[in-house]
């Protein structure tokens, strides 16, 4: 009898194992040399970090793929939650091997373990979305989420009654700090007795511990919560105590109806079809590209009947003003935590100090926390 | 610190304590279920599912139960009935109720608990909440932590005090012993192994019912390993579960708390601390010898009648 057990467990297995096997693919690589690939055989690999239910990060980048499969009709294929380890070439080799000739990685470790498969596959074009290498056949790509925090900014500082507005943060990298230093700006350009308090909570994915990290900033006095990680605990934690949350990342305020005002949102797929659409032509370039408002690739979501009155205009005429030039973020004069001058009237940060970690390693005034 | 810190750690450690309970019980007949994980987000969207498309939040309560019972179901007949590695078939559950648990909730995503479901769980108990501090931090809570409480003295006098629990433990000491004395191993084992799962299922309801109510994949973020750590800082006794479970959900929560006061610990060390207690706890066990705080017996070794 046990035998008998076995032999079918066994048989079970080995059959899950071919089915699973056979499963994935269907195209064969386009020939190489000859023109460019139709849309038809031209096929698109995207590699997530989290799961596409996370409803953020990952959703937003998988919003971008079904844009590029409709806009442009090629086959595009992807793996969730691939770990940010050198597991991601095998992952990248199984897509050039199901025919992907345009790879996306969306997570900022990839970047070292792209960079080397780029070398190994001279024929296929890689994008690394949030890092700063590229190669011949490597760009890299991201946006400037700061703008639409900015303006996420204005909309909590002027809705603030406690003058605390909490915000709950991922890690201590510049891309976080970054946005930190945007939002406060805002806030305080709308209301300069307001406070931002920061608290870390060193996950990018955890409902739960995102949640309790926003309880905490609430029970200190904080009325509006909000966040730089990719679910809506804090949004949630906030709805219970009836004030009001700023997202991220996606629309969402189907989580948390009574509390979501707004947030900075990602709109990846005007990019990717460009690029999808520039291999296939042909002209295709490596680039570092780095998209704002103007570019549509961020923008602050439409504001809900919970924003304050008021802050429709305000943000129109500030989203205005950053689409013609006459306005950047971090203009001068802007101050630091112990008040010394760190960017001069007249002056404005450089994209290369925005994103280095040398320099945006300090909060502006009116941030209550520290970097770790 | 004050008293909403506390209360913050009891809800904290609720979906801890659930999935807690239900690898006592487990370990407590001889079967060590790493799949603990699995079983929690099986729970979370079958629980989830159910409670959206019905708004009865006992129906949701039940969903999880049954679907954590399932996936224990698995792994009792894999372990019990096939006698297969008992840690290679938990990993495979957990793996399995992970995937389980996204492709159930892919059309789930954005979706949110109705709200008579929300407000069902806020519950304070009379009388009792008025009292000073404690009425605050332990009974102006959810209905589910109270489940907590009440789950947890239950089992601990079901484990002491009843015939049926001498039964369970003496299967998790000496299968054969229990089996000579009379005692049905095989229908004990699976009782209990399933009365696990639903526990399992419930903590992960937790989460996707209560806490974060709406759905959002791996909702768990890794609770279901830290239960299984849970069940040897606490020496597999259920009361004792009760200490841990909110110890381990305080320390989880506390680093946001310090921060506020700029009090230099790096949040790391403190994400640790329960671990280093855990391995303390290992540590001073195996030097002692205490037969009181040693694991069930039969821990991990399958039972094969034909063997005795």
């Amino acid at each position: 009898m046990k035998r008998l057990f076995s032999m079918v467990i066994v048989v079970v297995l080995a059959c899950s194992m071919l089915l699973t096997g056979c499963g994935g693919t269907g195209s064969t690589p386009a020939e190489k040399g000859g023109e460019p690939p139709k849309a038809e055989d031209m096929t698109v690999g995207f590699i997530y970090v989290g799961p596409i239910g996370d409803g953020g990060w990952t959703y937003a980048h998988d919003q971008g793929r079904l844009h590029l499969e409709q806009e442009l009709g090629v086959k595009t294929i992807y793996r969730e939650s691939v770990p940010e380890g050198p597991e991601v070439k095998n992952v990248m080799k199984e897509m050039i091997d199901q025919g992907a000739k345009v790879i996306f990685a969306t997570s900022f470790g990839y970047m070292d373990y792209m960079e080397e498969v780029s070398k190994e596959f001279p024929d296929v074009t890689f994008l690394h979305c949030s890092g700063y290498k590229t190669t011949e056949n490597m760009a890299n790509y991201f946006g400037r989420m700061y703008e639409p925090r900015y303006l996420s900014g204005l909309v909590a500082g002027m809705k603030s009654k406690s003058n605390k507005i909490g915000y709950v943060a991922a890690y201590p990298i510049p891309e976080v700090i970054r946005g930190i230093n945007a939002f406060t700006l805002g806030v305080r350009a709308v209301n300069p007795d307001a406070t931002v308090m920061v608290r870390w909570t060193s996950t990018w994915y955890d409902p739960a511990k995102e949640k309790e990290a926003a309880k905490a900033l609430l029970d200190e006095g904080a009325d509006i919560i909000s966040q730089h990680q990719d679910t809506a605990g804090p949004q949630q934690a906030a709805e219970e105590r009836n004030v009001w949350a700023i997202g991220y990342n996606t629309d969402s305020q189907a989580k948390a109806p009574k509390a979501y005002m707004t947030a900075p949102v990602w709109n990846w797929g005007p990019y990717y079809a460009d690029q999808v659409k520039a291999v296939m032509d042909g002209t295709w370039k490596s680039h570092s590209y780095w998209g704002g408002t103007n570019e549509g690739i961020v923008s602050l979501a439409p504001l809900t009947d919970l924003a304050p009155e008021g802050a429709q205009a305000k943000v129109e005429e500030v989203t205005a003003k950053i689409k013609d030039g006459s306005f950047h973020v971090f203009q001068g004069p802007i101050k630091d935590q112990a008040g010394e001058v760190k960017v001069e009237e007249g002056k404005a940060l450089t994209d290369q100090e925005l994103l280095s970690d040398k320099s945006m390693n300090w909060f502006v005034e009116g941030v209550e926390g520290k970097i770790e | 610190m004050n008293a909403s810190f506390f209360a913050a750690a009891i809800v904290a450690g609720t979906p801890l304590l659930f999935a807690t309970l239900g690898e006592i019980i487990t370990e407590r007949v001889g079967q060590l279920n790493l799949g603990v994980e699995g079983m929690m987000l099986m729970g979370a969207v079958v629980g989830f599912q159910v409670g959206l498309a019905t708004s009865n939040p006992f129906l949701a309560l039940l969903g999880a139960m049954a679907a954590g019972a399932f996936g224990a179901l698995i792994y009792a007949f894999l372990t019990v009935s096939l006698r297969a590695n008992q840690v290679v078939s938990g990993l495979t559950l957990t793996i399995f109720g992970t995937g389980f648990s996204s492709f159930m909730g892919k059309s789930l995503i954005g979706e949110i608990m109705p709200e008579n479901i929300r407000t069902f769980w806020k519950a304070d108990i009379p009388i009792l909440r008025d009292i000073p501090f404690i009425g605050k931090v332990f009974f102006q809570q959810d209905l589910f932590v109270y489940l907590g409480y009440i789950t947890a003295i239950a089992l601990g006098i079901y484990l002491y005090r009843t015939r049926a629990g001498l039964n369970v433990r003496a299967v998790g000491e000496s299968a054969p012993a229990a089996d000579s004395s009379g005692i049905h191993v095989v229908l004990y084992k699976y009782v209990h192994i399933l009365m696990g799962g639903a526990l399992c299922g419930l903590g992960g309801a937790y989460l996707s019912l209560v806490y974060v109510p709406a759905w959002q994949e791996n909702v768990t973020a890794g609770r279901g390993w830290i239960a299984v750590a849970l069940v040897i800082f606490v020496v597999w006794s259920p009361y004792k579960a009760l200490i841990g479970a909110y110890l381990f959900g305080g320390l989880d929560i506390l680093g946001f708390r310090l921060q506020g006061y700029n009090i230099k610990i790096s949040q790391y060390i403190i994400d640790m601390l329960p671990y280093i207690a855990t391995i303390l706890v290992l540590v001073v066990g195996s030097i002692r010898h205490s037969k009181e705080n040693a694991p069930p017996k039969g821990l991990g070794v399958p039972y094969f009648r034909e063997e005795r």
